[in-house]
């Protein structure tokens, strides 16, 4: 079926071919004729540029090493960030390769039908491009009002794009790393301790004496300062418990591994509770102190025991207490940690709950060891005129439907969309800002139906991700390493700011999210909003304001301020008044019984797999990035491809071969695009398979990703909402093995 | 279950395929390496015996495929170069730790050594032959004149080379296949055998015929005799020679190594030629073919199975 | 004076960190590279244990690329560090036939390349660019004829391995175990 927006490869076959045969022929053939050997260069012959890196949201500063040529030769770390201590992850080290990725977006693209009705891009200038952008925002403002302009950002130059909507007159807008990600955790921890756990986490790994690991883990995904301090942690002597159905990386530096069964985890952390309560394990101090509702607690726990726990979750009773005992053994230098891709089964505001609950009960807030007070700077705001008052904004789709959501829901966001599901502010355009919706989405029929409803999409991005295929303006944005951005200013133990500028000038016709995000404004007549020719004079006005200046950041990159909120931890037997309705921590949770929700959370059974399916379980792998890393060259010499992982026992049953290809089909009957190799290893259950996330990219301009490895979200159409925040469910998916090539109809990736 | 994988790194397609690097060339290099070795000590073994009219193809005709081997095995080893232009390197220092120093300094002498051979008959095997420079006639006088010592010189350089062609690959203990000094001895005669079998190939005279073939056979029995031995070491020894065995006996290369090196290349020719000594019309070609094809054959599988062995992994 | 790794097994996290700050570092080619990461895992679920490793040349004292090389590029510079001079190396391969650890590639330019230890780096008294870059801090460089060194010190009181010791080579990368 033709639909009014074709997904587009930006691709021509042409260059594409003379892209491989570059690289067949490129190394000297029969190595007769000597190159120019090019070492290693010296520290001295490169100049350093601050910046702070983009390939993840850790954000890094960084300096970046530019030679007399003019080429970035490497990215370092800076010493004096306590982000990264000096010390990149292979992602930020390996940045470098997303400037230099020969696949990049070059010029600006516009939709075009050609004679025979099929669509194509059009390389066009940066006037035309923004001009029909502009032109777009307009015709929505005057025909639905400004707030039908959507906003889906991801990242830095997202804030750029925030900026102009909301002159514009919209706050439509929605990230992924909300309900796709982190949301759950936010609404828990805000309603027991009427704070944000942030990023990065306020967790004070370096000086745990126990931490413990639910479904996170730490060194596959990447978050690089938790990674140093949980390795400080290991040299210290720390005990480590990894509670996860897949012995990962964290698993196996862990003094105990509890292998649960999936699904079960609040089980096990309502089995905890009921050891420390019971057995009076508990900081009993603190808890008399700082919270409220223990009595509602212990009457809530009192039959969920060990025992019981065990049942559910197969972990053995005496394990259930061993460990325990060793939490209330380290209290209050203990995290249980909160997690940060926590969407599973849609009751996960819960078990954030649980384990704010346990952090709680160890007396671990606001305790060394535990969770520091954490510190930013507040950078003021370039001066600009009042924002104007949109008429509804992202809490209005769904007229409340998830109360304690803080911010737009994505799914949401889709179906508002669609004019089936009849909400009551619908949106009819969107702007795409550095996030790769057809893989960072679960339900991807419901992303097709949605972009295919709206009648406009213009996306901003470095790379041909699988989201441009569906532009009609594809708006080329330069790499962190060629502009500046916003301060980075994320709170941490000490406030702290960070500078990103330009290292090279950008490559191609690629334009920095700043002057892109200006000229759209310019255009729609909001100057005021912009009021600079160039970005590096709101920062500099911004430093002045913070009394530096950017010629001073430009030779230090970080610079720190002392904390003006009061030390890092709370004193002994302080005051403090919580920002909850109670003032204290709320062990049961005022909040969610106002609005109808359990005060305290309880194990609910989740669905299991059916007979010769699996449960799928992805992850992350510490080279790359979601999706948005697969085709960056140094990164893709690192991991080319996913696989997915299966027990020796249930390989025996299928026949699986290592390194075997197969499709998977999930219990919707949706199957992957492309084949993903078989990983025969024990370190995944015999229920479960595993998958990383971020590969099996469709788009063929993509040399180095297109069908390599399988998309682990074209296999999440079952999307398990939480009804606390609208968080994404994830982990009820369940897939089986296709040994031969399944034949799809529309199978759009095989062209 | 034990599982090692390469995480990052190596797994990448110019690394691990490639650490396999050497392919067609360097088998062929020390095949032609050995053969000419062989011809090369025939021919000086029968002067200093004094019976080079006796063995005349022996001495003065087989001689001529020598040099055009050696130059074709160097081509051989310079197309295997990854860094050509370099390759004079190899003659700006002598490293005795190195076969393929040895190897390249005793082609060095040798090859021009078996020009010198060829020329210095070119008279009597094409009557009216002349050099047209009086130098280069009075330097052949001199060469015939000196024609036994050359002889001796030939025949040590010979057997140098013959061991050189399984030392170069017997000095690499990381491909536990290879690290066996067995190789030395063992290349050295199947070099040798292939070198009797072209003569046998080339030679019209019976008798001359005869007496290689007998010569020929001896070196068969010890050629097997030694892989067998090969093999008895390899069971006897660490975990990664087993290993490395086990690809002949029962691996991957079994059917290869058994059926193309052993039946084909060495026991078939061995019985022909006991037959053809018992007086039985064998086609006079098919032993020496049959030799030459399992010779290259070995030097071939040896190179492409001693390359998976390994320890790690 | 003898350089030397130690490499915390335990603290490893297999990110791969090391093998691309040394492809940055060294202008290693994309699709080359001179460190990688073995995982190893033991047992059956959920009895198991895995093993991290950061691998590369080891520098070994009884170094048999060196040895078999026939013109004298694979050499051994001040403190054991095992390298190749470009100019002088005429790819003959027989020193990636000689190397236990498969530590060396042909590099495209026809020379066989490795790691250097980060020589242009120690030189100046600086780390390697992996010991530099390890978010786990699980690697270690230094002298071992210094007690007081990175190396020394962690392999003091830790038990060690090395890899393929029956090889005889003399490695010099000690993975902490």
């Amino acid at each position: 079926m033709k639909t009014r927006r074709d997904f587009i490869k930006i691709s021509t076959a042409g260059a594409g071919a003379a892209a491989i045969s570059f690289k067949a022929f490129g190394s000297k053939g029969f190595g007769l004729f000597e190159s120019k050997i090019e070492g290693p260069a010296s520290d001295e012959d490169l100049t350093p540029y601050p910046t702070y890196c983009e390939v993840c949201f850790w954000k890094c500063a960084a300096w970046a090493y530019v030679d007399k040529s003019g080429t970035i030769r490497k990215v370092i770390g800076n010493k004096n960030d306590p982000h990264c201590n000096g010390r990149l992850c292979p992602r930020g080290t390996g940045g470098v390769g997303m400037v230099y990725d020969e696949d990049r977006l070059k010029t600006p693209l516009i939709r075009d039908t050609r004679k025979d009705g099929s669509q194509y891009f059009r390389e066009a200038t940066w006037d035309e491009a923004l001009n029909k952008v502009a032109d777009k925002m307009k015709e929505v403002k005057e025909k639905y009002g400004p707030e039908a302009f959507g906003l889906f950002n991801h990242g830095t130059p997202g804030g750029q794009f925030h900026h102009l909507l909301k002159a514009y007159g919209s706050e439509s807008n929605a990230e992924p790393a909300f309900a796709n990600c982190r949301g759950p955790r936010s609404s828990a921890y805000f309603s027991t301790f009427g704070a944000y756990v942030g990023s990065p986490e306020n967790t004070d790994i370096r000086d745990t004496k126990c931490l413990v690991l639910i479904g996170s883990h730490i060194g596959e995904n990447m978050h690089n300062s938790q990674v140093q301090e949980m390795s400080d942690a290991i040299d210290k002597g720390a005990t480590i418990i990894t509670v996860d159905p897949r012995f990962s990386t964290a698993a196996a530096h862990s003094n105990h591994w509890l292998s649960i069964k999936p699904a079960t985890d609040i089980a096990l952390l309502m089995a905890w509770i009921h050891v420390l309560v019971f057995e009076e394990l508990y900081n009993k101090d603190y808890v008399e102190q700082y919270t409220f509702g223990l009595d509602y607690l212990k009457d809530h726990v009192k039959d969920m025991t060990p025992e019981w726990a065990y049942g559910i979750t197969t972990i053995e009773p005496e394990e259930i207490r061993k460990t325990a005992r060793a939490m209330a053994g380290a209290a209050p230098s203990v995290i249980i940690h909160p997690g940060r891709h926590v969407v599973w089964y849609g009751d996960d505001t819960q078990r954030g709950r649980a384990t704010a609950i346990l952090n709680a009960l160890l007396g671990a807030w606001g305790k060394r060891g535990g969770f520091y007070f954490p510190e930013g700077v507040s950078v003021p705001a370039f001066p600009h005129p009042h924002f104007p008052e949109p008429k509804w904004t992202w809490k209005d789709w769904n007229e409340g439907r998830y109360p304690l959501a803080t911010m737009g829901i994505t799914t949401e966001a889709l179906k508002a969309s669609v004019p089936r599901y009849n909400y009551k502010h619908q949106l009819k355009a969107w702007l795409v800002a550095g996030t790769n919706l057809p893989l960072s989405m679960p339900d991807k029929r419901l992303f097709k139906e949605a972009a295919d409803a709206v009648e406009f999409i213009a996306v901003m991005d470095t790379m041909p991700m699988d989201i441009t295929g569906y532009a009609d303006v594809v708006l080329p944005e330069a790499t962190y390493l060629e502009r500046y951005d916003a301060l980075r200013a994320s709170p941490n133990r000490e406030p702290n700011i960070a500078l990103r500028m330009p290292a090279i000038e950008p490559k191609y016709d690629s334009k920095p999210g700043w002057w892109i995000a200006k000229q759209i404004g310019e255009r729609l007549g909001l100057h005021d909003y912009f009021n600079y020719d160039d970005y590096s004079e709101v920062i500099d006005w911004q430093l002045k304001q913070l009394g530096t200046s950017l010629e001073e950041m430009k030779k230090v990159g970080v610079k720190k301020y002392p904390r003006k909120s009061g030390p890092l931890y709370l004193g002994d037997d302080e005051d403090f008044e919580f920002n909850t309705t109670t003032g204290k921590i709320e062990l049961y949770s005022v909040d969610f019984a106002d609005h109808g929700f359990d005060a305290i959370p309880k194990y609910t059974k989740h669905p299991e797999p059916q007979p010769n399916y699996y449960r799928l379980i992805y992850g992350r792998a510490p080279m790359h990035t979601f999706s948005r890393t697969s085709n960056n060259p140094n990164l893709f010499d690192l991991m080319s491809e996913n696989s997915v992982w299966v027990n020796p026992k249930v390989a025996d049953l299928w026949e699986l071969e290592n390194g075997q290809e197969v499709w998977l089909k999930n219990q919707d009957g949706a199957i992957t695009s492309f084949p993903v190799k078989v990983r025969v290893t024990e370190r995944i259950r015999w229920d479960s398979v595993y998958m990383v996330h971020g590969f099996g990219h469709s788009n063929k301009k993509l040399s180095r990703a297109f069908g390599k490895g399988a998309s682990d979200t074209e296999m999440v159409t079952n999307v398990m909402v939480d009804p606390i925040m609208g968080g994404t469910g994830m982990r009820g998916n369940f897939i089986t093995f296709l040994t031969e090539d399944p034949v799809m109809e529309g199978k759009e990736v095989k062209a | 279950m034990k599982e090692e994988l390469f995480v990052s790194g190596r797994n990448i397609p110019n690394i691990d395929p490639y650490l396999n690097i050497w392919h067609w060339q360097i088998p062929l290099y020390l095949f032609l390496g050995g053969l000419a070795a062989g011809i090369l000590f025939f021919a000086g073994f029968y002067v200093v015996r004094g019976k080079a009219d006796k063995m005349r193809t022996t001495v003065k005709i087989a001689p001529i495929i020598a040099p055009l081997a050696l130059v074709i095995g160097l081509g051989a080893l310079f197309w295997d170069l990854k860094h050509k232009l370099f390759f004079w390197q190899l003659y700006t220092t002598i490293r005795l730790d190195s076969p393929m120093s040895w190897g390249a300094w005793t082609l060095m002498a040798i090859t021009p050594l078996s020009f010198i051979w060829v020329a210095s008959y070119m008279k009597e095997l094409i009557p009216g032959w002349d050099w047209k420079l009086e130098i280069v006639n009075k330097m052949e006088a001199w060469v015939i004149k000196q024609r036994v010592a050359f002889a001796w010189v030939m025949m040590i350089l010979s057997i140098i080379l013959g061991v050189y062609t399984g030392i170069l690959l017997s000095a690499f203990n990381a491909r536990p296949l290879w690290n066996t000094s067995i190789l030395g001895p063992l290349f050295l005669v199947s070099g040798f055998s292939t070198g009797l079998a072209s003569i046998i190939w080339m030679s019209k005279d019976e008798k001359e015929r005869k007496k290689l073939g007998r010569i020929d056979l001896i070196f068969i029995i010890i050629e097997i005799f030694l892989i067998i031995h090969l093999f008895m070491g390899f069971r006897a020894g660490s975990e990664t020679a087993i290993e490395a065995a086990n690809l002949f006996l029962g691996g991957q290369f079994t059917v290869s190594f058994w059926v193309f090196v052993m039946v084909i290349g060495l026991i078939f020719p061995a019985l022909f030629e006991t037959l053809e000594i018992w007086g039985m019309h064998i086609p006079k070609w098919l032993p020496p073919v049959m030799i030459l094809f399992g010779g290259f054959m070995f030097r071939f599988i040896m190179v492409e199975a001693g390359q998976i062995t390994r320890y790690l992994y | 004076m003898r350089y030397a790794m130690a490499i915390d097994t335990k603290k490893c996290v297999g990110c791969g960190d090391c093998v691309v700050a040394c492809q940055t570092e060294n202008n290693v080619p994309h699709g080359y590279c001179r460190d990688w990461i073995v995982e190893r895992v033991d047992g059956t679920y959920p009895s198991l244990s895995l093993e991290l490793r950061s691998e590369r040349c080891n520098h070994c004292d009884n170094s048999p690329c060196v040895r078999c090389c026939p013109t004298g590029a694979s050499h051994i510079e001040e403190g054991g560090i095992v390298t190749v001079t470009h100019h002088k190396c005429i790819g003959c391969g027989a020193c990636i036939q000689s190397c236990p650890y498969d530590a060396r590639y042909s590099h495209p330019d026809g020379y066989v390349d490795k790691c250097t230890f980060c020589l242009h780096r120690v030189q100046k008294g600086q780390n390697t660019a992996c010991v530099d870059v390890c978010p786990t801090k699980c690697l270690y460089f230094g002298d071992l004829d210094d007690p007081n060194s990175d190396v020394s010190l962690a392999i003091k009181d830790r038990a060690w391995k090395v890899l393929a010791p029956e090889a005889g080579t003399k490695p010099q990368l000690f993975f902490l175990t």
